[in-house]
């Protein structure tokens, strides 16, 4: 995984393999977790929300073997310089991982709810879209970080404003489908949450693979990340009551 | 660095204490130091870190010539202590001693009594006038070395009869008695039990208000719990020189690298 020499102490080598191999397992289960999630939205299936939100169990619990993994990794093996990095890298990846996956089960917990309800026009598909650009950008930061390829973590770093553009467009739409017909509110208020979160798992994702770049440079990316997300903040985004 | 914690923090602007520029030492025909240039800051604590035989220990018993002592010996290049160049004629090596003092690996305190330890050196270098003066001095001396307590009521047993923590102590309180400006540790905590060690730690960071301090040592954790600037030296070279923090989380030179993070290099 790494190009340096190995350590003259061999079980420091199969220490670090160790956490960084858990990390991999880790975001293998947080990408299903995104999929299927956003399957069991698309295809109103019950049955594999509930899969989802069981799943994340086995999430919570590899986070926190992964921390007393690294806990432990310090304070017998005092790690150093690139070593170092790497535990730390591994422990602030997997508490952003341990989101995803919450965020995760969040939705498949709000599928549930919504196949109660009348679907709403296309909104699904969309979501479905987002949470699969999000899922792709998560396997380009793992590739990334397996690789140590800063130019692919950067690149993931980019494609987070497009998720933020995806979302100022549902938010605006779902708006509008409440002003239509307030039945509609219901629906759009979960809907409207599923958007957020997958947002929020761009922004997770996005720290992953800002955790790839101080690994392979000792450095966070430089200059302030533009956010997309402007619906918290530009009142011209939320102003469709007062225009109608 | 700008996340380096304060206590580390500009260590750049202090004054350069030993100035070194291009170096060499020899063995006979063996070329144990190659072109070592390095400013040693005043009021910090510098560690040579560096596998056995990097010329790391050469390097330090050149900054208060005791390598004079080694025949085969030859040490060629610059080195000046406040702007003076040591090697000069007219420099009295035991004078340039009693600046720049010297603890080294295996505690070795002379076969006298414990008072009488600590007061040799002011006495041969007429720093008391009187009895009570001399006494204020090893009092002070043994007190900085964080011994005072375990000898006060024994001053005139025999150096030789403490334990090896406690001589460490006791020839680093030899050591800063004469008031030195530079105090040089050749590994000064291989020999103690991690109790002595934090001591002679705590006494070094002490030691740096008033002093620059250098130290070798093979313990990579005590480099950097104790120093402010680290040097590596790498088979006679000096690879890298930097602030501490900088060197044990992004060191620039990947044979830094290999070495403290304990790799086969």
């Amino acid at each position: 995984m790494s190009d340096l020499k190995q350590h003259i102490a061999s079980a420091f080598d199969r220490d670090l393999e160790g956490i960084q191999a858990r990390i991999l397992k880790m975001g293998g289960l947080v990408e299903e977790a995104i999929l299927e999630a956003a399957k069991s939205l698309e295809t109103r299936d019950e049955e594999l929300a509930e899969k989802v939100r069981k799943g994340d169990k086995a999430i919570d619990a590899l986070d926190e073997e992964l921390n007393d993994e690294a806990a432990r990794l310090i304070a017998l093996r005092q790690p150093a310089a690139s070593d170092l990095r790497v535990v730390l890298s591994v422990m602030r990846m997997s508490s952003n991982l341990e989101r995803i996956g919450d965020l995760s089960k969040n939705m498949a917990k709000r599928t549930g709810v919504l196949a109660q309800l009348a679907p709403i026009n296309g909104s699904a598909t969309a979501l479905r879209r987002m949470a699969r650009d999000v899922e792709h950008m998560l396997r380009d930061a793992l590739d990334a970080y397996i690789k140590r390829d800063e130019a692919l973590a950067l690149d993931v770093i980019e494609r987070d404003r497009d998720v933020d553009q995806m979302y100022n467009t549902l938010f605006r739409e779902f708006l509008t489908f409440m002003l239509e017909d307030p039945r509609n509110i219901t629906s759009c208020m979960h809907l409207h949450f599923i958007a957020k979160n997958v947002e929020r798992m761009g922004d997770h994702v996005t720290a992953i693979a800002e955790e790839v770049v101080f690994l392979t440079t000792g450095k966070k990316p430089h200059g302030v990340r533009i956010k997309e997300d402007r619906t918290s903040s530009d009142p011209a985004l939320s102003s469709n009551f007062e225009t109608e | 660095m700008y996340d380096a914690p304060l206590r580390n923090a500009n260590v750049e602007a202090l004054n350069t204490k030993i100035a070194a520029k291009d170096v060499q030492v020899y063995y006979g025909d063996t070329h144990a130091i190659k072109d070592v240039s390095v400013n040693l800051l005043d009021n910090t604590v510098t560690a040579f870190i560096g596998p056995s035989g990097c010329g790391k220990s050469t390097f330090l018993r050149c900054l208060n010539r005791m390598n004079d002592t080694i025949d085969i010996c030859r040490v060629e290049g610059l080195i000046s202590l406040d702007d003076e160049d040591i090697y000069d004629k007219r420099v009295d090596p035991v004078q340039l001693r009693a600046k720049v003092g010297m603890v080294f690996q295996k505690p070795n305190p002379f076969p006298k009594s414990i008072y009488d330890n600590v007061a040799y050196g002011p006495k041969i270098h007429g720093m008391a006038k009187s009895k009570a003066e001399l006494d204020e001095i090893v009092e002070k001396a043994l007190r900085r070395a964080a011994i005072w307590n375990e000898v006060k009521d024994r001053l005139h047993a025999p150096g030789t009869g403490l334990s090896g923590g406690q001589q460490q102590r006791l020839c680093i309180a030899r050591a800063i008695a004469t008031e030195p400006e530079v105090l040089l540790m050749d590994e000064p905590c291989s020999a103690l039990d991690p109790i002595a060690t934090a001591q002679v730690e705590e006494l070094i960071d002490e030691l740096r208000t008033n002093y620059s301090v250098v130290i070798v040592t093979h313990s990579m954790q005590q480099a950097a719990r104790v120093s402010q600037k680290t040097a590596f030296f790498h088979l006679g070279n000096l690879v890298e020189y930097g602030e501490t923090s900088q060197i044990f989380t992004n060191p620039v030179d990947p044979r830094t690298e290999s070495y403290i993070t304990g790799r086969i290099g």
